[in-house]
């Protein structure tokens, strides 16, 4: 077992393609950090300065991570991870 | 990075879809109405309308409601559908990507369709509506072919 974290169309350039990868840990930053490391980039893609990027919204099992701790936002075993970028303009 | 599908650049929809389209962002003028027409995953055909809250209600700027956006994202990988067009408005200026909507462009399968409502604003009126690939920061306009 393990969190499955989704990955949107225009971040599977670092996934080979992947619509979704796994990776380990018990917050949301373990888990980015470990699914890095196998598909290096993507983090920095989420994550800026150590925070989540502004146009990037994240749910844990269908929670919007910025009311559940950010990247402190604790993970285990079987969740899921939604990434999606927002969609704006100007 | 992402190369988009090799289909010719036309965007084929339904007039109804324009119509609501343009309908839409003169109800929300002068504040940027936005949504998107969703469509079998892989078909590039447009079928349901959305119309999406602009999170930031504001004559400059769109965001779709982070909320109603992960409500589509669940709906979709329930049908199998996916974003086929992204539509927004300017209400100030012509129906060409801005800097913001160049950088800020996240669906590279999509087509971008924007409406201007600058020339009648909420009244009946010439309105422009022009379509867009935006992927990797390059913009190329497309043809729009209006079905029946």
């Amino acid at each position: 077992m393990s969190v499955e974290v989704r990955i949107p169309t225009i971040l599977r350039t670092f996934t080979g393609g992947e619509k979704a990868v796994h990776g380990d840990g018990a917050t949301l930053q373990e888990v980015l950090d470990d699914i890095d490391a196998r598909n290096p980039g993507l983090k920095d893609r989420i994550v800026e300065s150590e925070a989540l990027r502004r146009f990037v919204n994240v749910y844990v099992n269908d929670e919007d991570v910025r009311f559940a701790g950010g990247l402190n936002a604790p993970t285990s075993d079987g969740d899921v991870v939604v990434v999606l970028p927002a969609v704006a303009g100007g | 990075m992402y190369s988009a599908p090799s289909v010719t650049a036309v965007l084929k929809i339904a007039r109804e879809h324009v119509a609501a389209m343009i309908a839409h962002a003169r109800e929300d003028h002068p504040d940027e109405a936005c949504g998107v027409i969703v469509g079998p995953e892989g078909s590039d055909l447009p079928t349901r309308l959305i119309r999406m809250t602009n999170a930031e209600r504001s004559p400059t700027f769109f965001r779709f409601e982070p909320q109603e956006q992960f409500r589509l994202y669940k709906d979709m990988s329930t049908t199998g559908e996916e974003i086929v067009v992204v539509y927004h408005s300017h209400t100030a200026t012509e129906a060409y990507p801005s800097r913001t909507d160049i950088s800020l462009a996240s669906e590279p399968q999509a087509h971008y369709v924007i409406v201007s409502t600058a020339e009648s604003g909420a009244s009946e009126g010439p309105v422009s509506l022009r379509s867009f690939r935006i992927v990797d920061s390059a913009v190329t306009e497309e043809e729009i072919d209006v079905t029946e």
